[in-house]
């Protein structure tokens, strides 16, 4: 399946890899509808080192939509909040 | 619900609605490739306007580093002249400076990395669209407009993605030179003001002013002492040669002008 790093790029991640990514997202997800700060970084931190080392990059000829499409490093809990209720704030 | 789920469905839902819009899917592919075209147009615009504001915080952390170094200069001086109020007031200024200074740094960072986020997008939105264009002709080619749907679906909803993720580094990055911008503009205010001008340059450096008030002072105050000696030695001469008044005045003369000098000179 191809994950998405929102400003970093496609990768191409094994099938076999997505249970493990579904229980990070869940903590993620959690945190996000706690408005845990402090789990937000934890979460996203592990999610995004664990699709960096297990995905190989997508080739540039590739025009596929990403099954899952994770936030960029720096994007802040309240920016990713506002993202998933406001569909109108990512352009293009 | 999955928070990566969630976001590749807001994505698949824009990518749709844009698709709906569109009546023959052909024209979707030259409609696209059109706007894709003016994104890449868009984020180049972005690299520079960062780049520009880089330069910016660039040039005044440079003209505050001349500061900084001049008040401490100021405060050396002023220490050994035996001034400690007047050093004391340059270095309490001069961590004023290193304070800004090290904001402009952390700015400099962040729009640094800014730019190498910008500059790698748009590499990557260049390779996709580069591919868009070459799926689009083959489509065009090989397909009647009614067999094309699915395969124009799918490139579309797959350059979407890509230019909704280049859209929102633009946004950010966008968002963060605004932000430097009305930072840097304020301490070009403070430059204009005086605040930090006097500091820098100038005819309102107040602490310079006082360090050269008592240079010159010192300077009158030795040259004075230097006069004094020599006419006490020329009279001492004179008194035991007698009459050999005519060459008396030399030596003063003569030294009058390099001291001058070297008090310019500083």
């Amino acid at each position: 399946m191809i994950v998405r790093i929102l400003g970093e790029g496609q990768l191409e991640v094994d099938d076999s890899a997505a249970d493990e990514l579904n229980v990070l997202d869940a903590k993620l997800a959690a945190a996000v509808d706690k408005g845990d700060e402090a789990g937000y970084r934890t979460a996203h931190n592990a999610l995004l080192e664990r699709v960096r080392s297990l995905g190989t990059p997508v080739g540039a000829e590739v025009l596929e939509p990403s099954a899952l499409i994770l936030p960029q490093a720096d994007l802040t809990m309240d920016e990713v909040r506002k993202l998933l209720t406001d569909e109108g704030l990512i352009p293009g | 619900m999955s928070v990566m789920k969630r976001f590749s469905l807001i994505f698949r839902a824009k990518a749709n609605k844009a698709l709906d819009r569109m009546e023959d899917p052909r024209e979707t592919l030259d409609y696209s490739y059109q706007t894709q075209l003016e994104l890449l147009q868009k984020v180049r615009r972005g690299v520079a306007d960062v780049a520009t504001s880089r330069k910016r915080v660039e040039l005044q952390m440079n003209q505050l580093e001349l500061s900084s170094n001049k008040l401490d200069k100021q405060a050396r001086d002023a220490l050994s002249a035996g001034r400690e109020d007047l050093a004391r007031e340059a270095l309490s200024r001069k961590s004023g400076v290193q304070g800004q200074l090290a904001d402009l740094n952390t700015q400099y960072t962040s729009l640094q990395g800014e730019e190498e986020k910008l500059t790698s997008a748009s590499q990557r939105l260049q390779s996709k669209v580069d591919a868009f264009r070459t799926k689009k002709e083959t489509i065009k080619a090989t397909y009647t407009a009614a067999e094309a749907q699915t395969r124009i679906n799918e490139a579309f909803t797959g350059i979407s993605e890509e230019m909704g993720d280049v859209g929102m580094a633009i946004q950010r990055a966008e968002d963060k030179t605004a932000q430097m911008q009305a930072r840097a503009g304020a301490i070009d205010e403070l430059m204009a003001s005086g605040a930090l001008d006097d500091v820098v340059s100038g005819p309102r450096d107040d602490i310079q002013a006082e360090l050269d008030r008592m240079g010159a002072s010192h300077d009158v105050d030795g040259q004075l002492e230097r006069m004094k000696a020599e006419l006490s030695q020329g009279s001492a001469q004179r008194q035991l040669e007698g009459s050999a008044g005519a060459s008396d005045g030399q030596p003063a003369q003569a030294a009058q002008p390099a001291d001058h000098q070297a008090g310019e000179g500083q």
